[in-house]
Order: C-alpha cells, then structure tokens, then sequence
C-alpha cells in the first residue's frame, strides 16, 4: 500500500454464507484506525465492485448503497476489487493520500497490479481458514455423537427380564443422530416388572442427557409407589424445576403382572401402544396424560388391560410410524397397528415389524429417528410354567447350530454350567441324557437341521430346582404325547425300533413342561437338586 | 461338535460271540453296530455279548439300534447279553425294559462265566 494511505478495512459477508463471515482483513482493527465497513450480501455494491475493472473512485459513484455511505463516512476515496475466479473476495479501501492531491494513474495502475496478484493469495487463505473450521466442526459434532451414543447406551437394559411363560423383547436402533428413545423394564416384586418406553425431545448429548434424568427419576419412583399415574406425576414433578427450555418427556409406562396377564398403565403423551390377540384383534392402551418436564401439578390417568394366553404388547416409538418413504409418505400407525394382530410373538413381531419398515423405505434409507420397539408376550402355554415363583438364577443362555451330533456340545455346557450345584452323579447323568434327547428332538423335528436356525437353551436354577429350557422354530405344531413305547412289537418287527426320545426325556427328569406359541417351542426339564431316588435303584 | 465314530469289533470267546462298542452309540454307528451283528450271524448261532466297557454315550438312537439286535437274535434264536455298562445307562437299559430281554452284567469276565450255565442271573448288580 503506498505510504501514506488511510487505510479502512471491509468485511464482507457472504451470501451463500452468511454464518461464517469471510473478512477481509482482521477482524478486530487496530487501535486508532477506523472500524470496518460491513458490506451486507444484499448490497448492489457487491455486483458493482465484482464487474469493475480496476479501482473504484467512491466520491463519484452513484448506487443506491448502504455501504457506499459508510465508505464515505469512513472517509475512503478509493476502493480496489479484489476478485479471484470472478467472486468478489475482499477489497482494499484507500482513504485520500497524505498529499491531498488525486490518486494518480500511476497509482491506480500498481493498485490494479496488487489486487491481481492479491486475490488470489487472499482466496487461498480463505479457504484453507474455511476448511480448516469445517474439520474443526465435524470433529465437534462427532464427538458429540459419540458421547450421545454412549450415554444412551449405558442406560438402555443389558439384559431383557426372564419371565417365566413371558416373551419380552427389545429392539433399539439409534439414528446417525442420536435422539432421545429409551425403554426401561424394572423389576418391582417376584409378580410385578415395570415396563417403559419413553422418547426425549431433541436429539444429541442433550437429549441422552435428559434420557439419563427421567431414566433414573423413574426407577427411584417406580420402586416407591407402585400406580403407574401416580409414577408417572412425581415423576413429572421431579422433572419440572430442571427441565432445559423447549424440552419434554414422552412416556409410557405399565405394570405386569405375571402370572395374571394384568397391564395397568398411564401414558405420558407418548404414542399409543398396542394390545394384539392370536386372532388378529387389536386394541389401543389409551390413557391420557401429558408428557414429562413440561408443567408442574399435572394428573395422570390410569387403566388396565389384561393379556391373555397368545397376547402381545406393542410399545414403539416414533421413529417407527413416522419413518418416511422415498415420495415422503409416511410407515403410518395404521400399518403399525394392522401388523401387531395375530400369531407373532416376541421377537417375531419386531422381525415383521422391521422387514416391512425396510421394504417400505428401501434398503438405502437414511433412518430419521431412533426406532425403538418393546413386545411383550404372553406365551401360548402360559400358566403352566409358571408353576412356581421365581425362577432363580440363568446360569447359562446360548445357541447352538441345529446340526448332527451337536446334542452333545449343548449336553456339556448345560452340564457344566450346573457343575457348581452338587447334583449327585446320576441325577447329573439323567439332566444330560434329557438334555441331548430334548436338543436332537429340536433340531431334529422343531429346526430340520437347518443349521442356520439355532436351538436355544436356557439352564436357570434356585435353591431346589434346575431348569433347562429348550427352544426350537417348530411352534405351531402338534406335539406329540410321551406314550410308553412297545418293546415287544417293536422286537417283533411290528413296529419301527426309534421312537425312544420323549419317553426317555420323561423318564429322566421330575418335571417337564412344553410351550408353544405359532413360531416357538420350547420343553422345559425340571430336575430336583436333591431326590430320594439318588442311587442305582 | 465333532462325533467320534464308533466302532463295533467282534471277536469269540469261550463259544460266546462279543461285539466291542466304543465310542457313541447313536446313529452313526448304525453301519459299524449292523455288519457287527452280521459277522456274529455268519459264524453260527451261539449267544452274543455287547461290550459297552468303552462306549461312553448311547442316545436314544443307539437304543434303536440296540433294539434293533435284539430283534434280529431273537428272530435268529440267539440269546443277547450286555456287560460293562455304566450305574445311567444301565438304568436306561431298565427303563426301556430292554434289560428284560436281554442278561445285564458287571463285566466281560462275568458274562462269559455266566455263559458255562445256563441264561440266568448277573441282573442283580
């Protein structure tokens, strides 16, 4: 800059972006120089400047311009365009020279030279300055997705409850940015699980934040009062005071009871879960109430549903009935509701619940919200396996792949895992052979050795009984009864020699119970930790 | 899990022919537990002892196949005996009641001894 020069820095603000400034010189003048001129993305100044061919005399120029005035005002008499792949990037702002007289054309000419030969050095910096705040920025919000991620997932259940004659399952799929979903079950007594699902306004750490609160807030109270309403209203009150502006609470939550089916529940303003029977009948669980965190001294409604044998419960979230197609129609309630009648149970119906939310927005959708499905199941058989209380202690739940001869890995493992019981050896012995011939018989008939369809098993144990549980894909068939097999006819060659299998497994255990729903089926051995038939004889 | 195959050797003792089972007698020793049986019909129709000393399952399969000989020495007029069965498989014998078609002792030894009389006794073990 010729010395002498007044010098008087503009800032112009982008169009195209207008959060992220891009100045033209620093942005803080020094002391005893004047502010910058803001040059507004609307001004017609910005054109004018971007066409001239050279330096612009401000004294002469006739535009309609706010920032002309300023100039002005700023006493500048010269203005130099500094231009860079046609898009005005700055200027440099001349006040009069020292010696009073005009700019001369000499002048002009080196000012043109160094606004060439500027701009583009000025561009470069410029953008590095902008991609370096678009890195710092991405690194910003991934990190927050992390740590949202992270909360929400240390406060969402490990594990599901283990409900004798119940099929609870969960499914929870965060979007890429988290939102606030969250379910909950509670245990409350040896016959009572709380059971919540709940959605925070929002998304990010934010939301998880709060997710975390009202998460806690609920255990606490849950524990306490046992009417779902009145959780539901301290729950709110405990909310109120800390609840950060323009955020709220949606929730659902209910109360099993096992062994009659009884649900009674309160809604928070959450979307109305449903209640399918094996015939396709489904009914809403409505109560009225509004959500969590919004006002204090509010009244929850209450009401009860019984779940009978076959029954299921549907609890989602928004994610789910407001996902959206390629053309923006929306997955629906309706579709929801129509889909949770009939035969599907359990995992089972958050599997069609998701294979049609996936054909309905195609396999390249970008999920929109989190999508958090609970089902609640009473099984089939319900009633009879649940012949006592508790259920103890799972001291092992694997799969194993229905192949031959694999009878005997899961033999082992149950096997192992009740090593620490003190079963005596015979009693041990029988528990294997029921098992082996309880697992073949599932693989064989349930899963016809397809080895990518698992047989599940579940040894749990309290102080007198050990349970296994066996489950395979074959629900919906007619089990057959254990009749004692013929020996005779069968050594006679009147009957086949096979048909050992059910009549061993009931032989060697003290109980055995089957449940079957239209997908699942599942025997149940019980063996007595100790028996007056230990022994040979 | 890998299934060890079974094997089902016959060897003749004291006029008795002994088939020898190891392993696990489920339903891939239905071929090994068969020819057994054939090479004891092919050598004439004295008794037959199974050897369950070294198997260590049987399933409800194996107990087919085990019905299986049976029927076919009881069509050939040949008496079965059992030995060296463990206190669980034994009580298995006893509950499909194959243990009263067939003569269930401790061990080889006893089951060939017991052969010098006549078919009685050994189920008292």
């Amino acid at each position: 800059m010729p010395r002498g020069l007044k010098s008087v820095t503009s800032r112009i603000r982008r169009r195209e972006r207008e959060a992220d400034p891009v100045e033209a010189a620093p942005q803080a003048a020094p002391a005893g120089e004047p502010a910058p001129v803001e040059i507004a993305p609307n001004d017609p100044i910005i054109a004018y400047f971007q066409a001239a061919e050279g330096a612009v005399d401000v004294e002469s120029l006739e535009l309609e311009s706010p920032a002309l005035d300023a100039l002005r005002a700023a006493g500048v008499k010269l203005v130099v365009p500094l231009v860079s792949q046609g898009e005005l990037i700055g200027v440099l702002n001349l006040g009069p020279r020292l010696s009073e007289q005009d700019y001369s054309g000499d002048d002009r000419k080196l000012l043109d030279n160094l606004a060439a030969q500027a701009a583009p050095a000025v561009r470069v910096g410029q953008l590095v300055r902008q991609q370096e705040a678009e890195v710092r920025a991405r690194a910003r919000i991934d990190q927050e997705l992390k740590v949202a991620t992270l909360i929400q997932q240390n406060f969402l259940p490990k594990q599901l409850p283990d409900l004798s004659g119940w099929q609870v399952a969960a499914y929870y799929r965060p979007a890429r940015e988290v939102g606030g979903d969250f379910y909950d079950f509670i245990e409350l007594d040896e016959d009572k699980l709380g059971i919540v699902i709940g959605d925070v306004t929002d998304k990010g750490v934010p939301a998880a934040m709060v997710m975390a609160a009202t998460r806690s807030v609920l255990r606490a109270s849950a524990q306490r009062l046992m009417a779902p309403g009145e959780v539901l209203e301290r729950v709110n009150e405990l909310l109120v005071p800390d609840m950060p502006e323009k955020m709220f609470v949606t929730c659902f939550y209910a109360v099993l009871e096992r062994k009659s089916g009884k649900l009674s529940f309160a809604n928070a303003g959450h979307d109305v879960p449903y209640l399918g029977t094996p015939d396709g009948e489904v009914t809403e669980l409505r109560a009225r109430g509004m959500p969590l965190g919004l006002m204090s001294g509010m009244g929850y409604e209450e009401n009860e549903a019984t779940l009978a044998p076959g029954d299921t419960a549907l609890l989602y979230s928004d994610g789910l009935a407001e996902a959206h197609d390629h053309d923006r129609e929306m997955f629906g309630f309706p579709r929801v509701k129509g889909l949770t009648g009939g035969r599907k149970a359990g995992q089972e119906l958050i599997d069609v619940l998701l294979s049609e939310l996936e054909g309905f927005t195609g396999s390249d959708w970008e999920q929109e919200d989190d999508i958090t499905l609970v089902t609640v199941s009473r099984s089939l058989g319900a009633g009879m396996a649940a012949s006592s209380n508790g259920v103890g202690d799972t001291l092992a739940d694997f799969e194993i792949p229905s192949e031959e001869g694999n009878e005997r890995a899961a033999m082992e493992r149950v096997a192992e895992a009740i090593g620490d019981l003190g079963l005596s050896e015979s009693r041990l012995d029988r528990l294997k052979t029921a098992v082996a011939e309880a697992t073949m018989n599932a693989m064989e008939h349930g899963n016809r050795y397809q080895a990518d369809v698992p047989v599940a098993i579940q040894v749990l144990a309290d102080d007198d009984l050990v349970r296994v549980r066996i489950t395979d894909r074959g629900g919906g068939e007619q089990i057959p009864d254990a009749e004692t097999p013929n020996l005779e006819a069968k050594l006679a060659g009147e009957q086949k020699p096979r048909g050992w299998g059910l009549f061993l497994i009931e032989r060697m255990v003290d109980e055995m119970q089957v449940v079957s729903d239209e997908v699942h089926h599942t025997v149940e051995l019980g063996l007595h930790l100790r028996g007056d038939d230990d022994g040979d004889n | 899990m890998a299934t060890t195959e079974a094997t089902a050797n016959v060897h003749e003792r004291d006029g008795t022919a002994v088939i020898e089972l190891t392993g696990e007698v489920d339903r891939y020793a239905e071929q090994a537990v068969e020819s057994a049986y054939a090479e004891v019909a092919s050598r004439g129709d004295g008794p037959v002892l199974l050897d369950f000393q070294k198997v260590d399952y049987i399933n409800s399969t194996g107990i087919a196949l085990i019905v299986g000989v049976l029927a076919k020495a009881r069509a050939d007029g040949r008496s079965v005996k059992a030995c060296g069965l463990t206190d669980h498989y034994r009580e298995i014998f006893e509950i499909t009641r194959l243990s009263d078609f067939m003569t269930i002792f401790p061990d080889e030894a006893s089951a060939l001894a017991d052969s010098n009389h006549s078919q009685e006794g050994g189920t008292n073990g």
